[in-house]
């Protein structure tokens, strides 16, 4: 399954992930958020410039079955939106990893990416809670 | 035209052999009622006209329509047969078990429609001179007196015209309060569990919204709440907390979770979405709880969802009272006044009095079942839930082991895992059976939830078909997916694209000449 949760990216508990490039982070949502949403209809994202506290809701994603927040996982400040998957929300069903990223932050606290998940990390915390 | 005939029905499989209930209507493809009729007929013959003609664009200028409205030009017997044709495509708790989780879609006794429509009730108007309303008033007043007896709050608002106004105008007597106090607290907690209206309510009132988890066994647990408490030291407006939680158990932490959020200054508003499960049983005025709005379109028996309109009464603890909706309804010897003269009020919430005939409806119920009736009711739809519970909890898994109250939610895990067959198929397919699916896939909390909500309504032999049903699809869905996973066969509509649906919404008619700008 290690293809779903790639291991160059960290994880948080609510199923975003991030890429780390120097101070930049970039954001998005996991498979799993993705298989559990189901079918994407909209998303709602947040504008460049805008800053964000760790755990602050960043964006908002509606599917068939709900509407989910997205949380910053790490704080800073947008620098990058995506908007095509704004216009097209159904990248994130086709490719949640790459062309389907969300926003760029430029991190205000790098250290906290220290308390991110590893994907081994995250996969255990999916099966964990899976029971 | 026709549809050809369904195909893979159940009927054969259904265990009553009865076959589906809940689709057999006529398989007309009804067009739009902008798409039938032709250009000059008409429902009514109008004598000609003996005034002068008025030109509109004289009168009204820019404000006159450049084209006529576009109004269907169709018969009386057009129109019947329209919205007949269309409500034989219905589903109604008079046609069948509607087990909606979180909504109680209880049967709705016909004697409560018998006495809405008395005549010294249905011929009222509300601006009618009050001494000329007597009967009227002294019916709210009676409504809110057995309400609070049976909630145990000091005093009952009647105004809100659903759960989530009540919700409203809870939240605003909270932020009142808080203002009388001189404090201005931001914060109000909320559960993973609650209701999905709470936050929206919270955040209508300007308050700000703090999720808080609850435990691996589903409850919620006083530490949680206290640990949240302590993150916004000073700014806790309160908590608003569904009870029964949405995964249909008992919050058996109440009592020490109320006392954790008035310790920190807050108010604890109670969601009695899920009250079919205390009636009788539980007062939330007894346990701490400050606020609570009834839905007597849920728990009273009064009509829901299409044949509304609903209503919300809000009952308080003594120290909101001040707060309240104007006008109250006041008894002084023996007759009825309003009270007008709150100057801590709120002010209104709903215009004239709210929804009155849904009260009528609230009261006739309850004095019908009285209160050991009422406590039966509780103590039936209860173990209702249970039973089903046991019947299918081996195939389709509860979502936590506590036991449940009025519902219960269960998941497609193992089916999932073991056919990929899943929630929303085995809610298509229900309805072959002919059954109203119950809620799915909330609350959001348990993937792949079913929220299956039986009520009192049902009797065992009901009770049983539906598991029997559930059981079913799930041995159809081991030998035959894809029959699952393509239902419905029996409606008149197969299953509908409702991801295209949600991604580009046709909201309104459009005649085909429009152009595609206007077609969006």
């Amino acid at each position: 399954m290690s293809k779903d949760y790639p291991n160059d990216l960290r994880y948080t508990n609510d199923h975003e992930w991030v890429r780390i490039n120097g101070k930049i982070a970039t954001v998005g949502i996991t498979a799993y958020a993705v298989e559990q949403l189901g079918d994407i209809t909209l998303i709602d994202l947040p504008k460049e410039g805008e800053k964000f506290a760790r755990g602050a809701q960043l964006a908002t994603v509606e599917s068939v079955k709900a509407v989910s927040d997205i949380y910053a996982p790490v704080s800073g400040s947008v620098v990058k939106v995506n908007v095509p998957v704004g216009d097209s929300p159904e990248m994130l069903n086709e490719d949640c990893y790459d062309e389907g990223w969300i926003v760029e932050l430029e991190m205000s606290n790098p250290s906290e990416v220290d308390q991110l998940m590893t994907s081994a990390q995250y996969e255990k915390e999916l099966s964990d809670n899976a029971h | 035209m026709t549809q050809s005939p369904a195909s893979a029905s159940p009927a054969a499989s259904s265990p009553t052999g009865r076959g589906p209930i809940g689709t057999r209507h006529l398989l007309h493809q009804q067009p739009a009622i902008f798409e039938q009729g032709t250009a000059g007929r008409s429902g009514a013959s109008l004598p000609p006209c003996d005034v002068p003609a008025v030109d509109p664009a004289a009168c009204f200028g820019e404000l006159s329509r450049a084209q006529p409205a576009g109004l269907p030009e169709v018969s009386e017997v057009d129109v019947t047969r329209h919205f007949t044709r269309l409500s034989r495509w219905n589903y109604a708790i008079d046609i069948g078990m509607y087990p909606l989780g979180s909504c109680t879609m209880k049967y709705n006794p016909k004697v409560n429609e018998r006495v809405a429509r008395m005549p010294g009730f249905a011929g009222l108007h509300p601006a009618q001179p009050l001494s000329t309303l007597q009967g009227a008033l002294e019916l709210m007043y009676r409504l809110e007196e057995v309400l609070r007896e049976i909630s145990g709050f000091a005093r009952v608002t009647l105004q809100p015209a659903a759960g989530a106004h009540g919700e409203l105008c809870g939240l605003m007597m909270m932020r009142a309060y808080h203002q009388s106090q001189g404090r201005h607290p931001k914060k109000v907690l909320i559960p993973d569990s609650a209701h999905g209206t709470n936050p929206a309510s919270a955040s209508l009132n300007q308050f700000e919204t703090v999720a808080v988890k609850t435990g691996s066994d589903g409850l919620l647990h006083a530490d949680a709440v206290r640990a949240a408490i302590a993150q916004h030291p000073g700014d806790i407006a309160g908590i608003m907390i569904t009870n029964p939680s949405t995964l249909g158990l008992f919050e058996e932490q109440i009592a020490e979770i109320t006392q954790a959020v008035h310790a920190a200054g807050g108010l604890v508003y109670m969601d009695g979405a899920n009250f079919n499960a205390l009636l009788g049983k539980v007062r939330p005025g007894d346990i701490g709880v400050d606020c609570m709005h009834f839905n007597l379109h849920k728990t009273f028996t009064t009509p829901h969802g299409g044949g509304g309109p609903g209503a919300g009464p809000v009952g308080v603890s003594a120290r909101l009272v001040p707060f309240l909706p104007t006008p109250t309804v006041e008894k002084d010897g023996d007759s009825y006044r309003l009270d007008w003269h709150r100057p801590q009020s709120i002010g209104r919430m709903r215009s004239f009095f709210g929804n009155f005939g849904m009260m009528v409806r609230a009261y006739t119920y309850i004095r019908e079942m009285g209160g050991a009736g009422l406590s039966q009711a509780t103590e039936m739809a209860v173990l209702n839930a249970v039973y089903l519970r046991a019947r299918i909890q081996d195939v389709y898994p509860v979502c936590s082991e506590r036991p449940s109250m009025h519902e219960v939610v269960v998941t497609d895990k193992r089916l999932k895992k073991e056919t990929g067959v899943q929630t929303l198929d085995v809610a298509k397919r229900l309805m072959d059976y002919g059954f109203h699916p119950p809620t799915v896939y909330f609350p959001l909390v348990v993937p792949g939830a079913l929220m299956i909500e039986p009520t009192e309504t049902e009797s065992k032999e009901t009770l049983d078909e539906f598991a029997d049903a559930l059981l079913s699809i799930a041995q159809e869905a081991a030998q035959n997916a894809e029959l699952v996973k393509s239902a419905p066969h029996g409606t008149a509509l197969r299953r509908l694209d409702e991801t295209r649906a949600a991604r580009s919404p046709r909201l309104r008619w459009l005649p085909a000449s429009a152009t595609p700008a206007q077609k969006g």
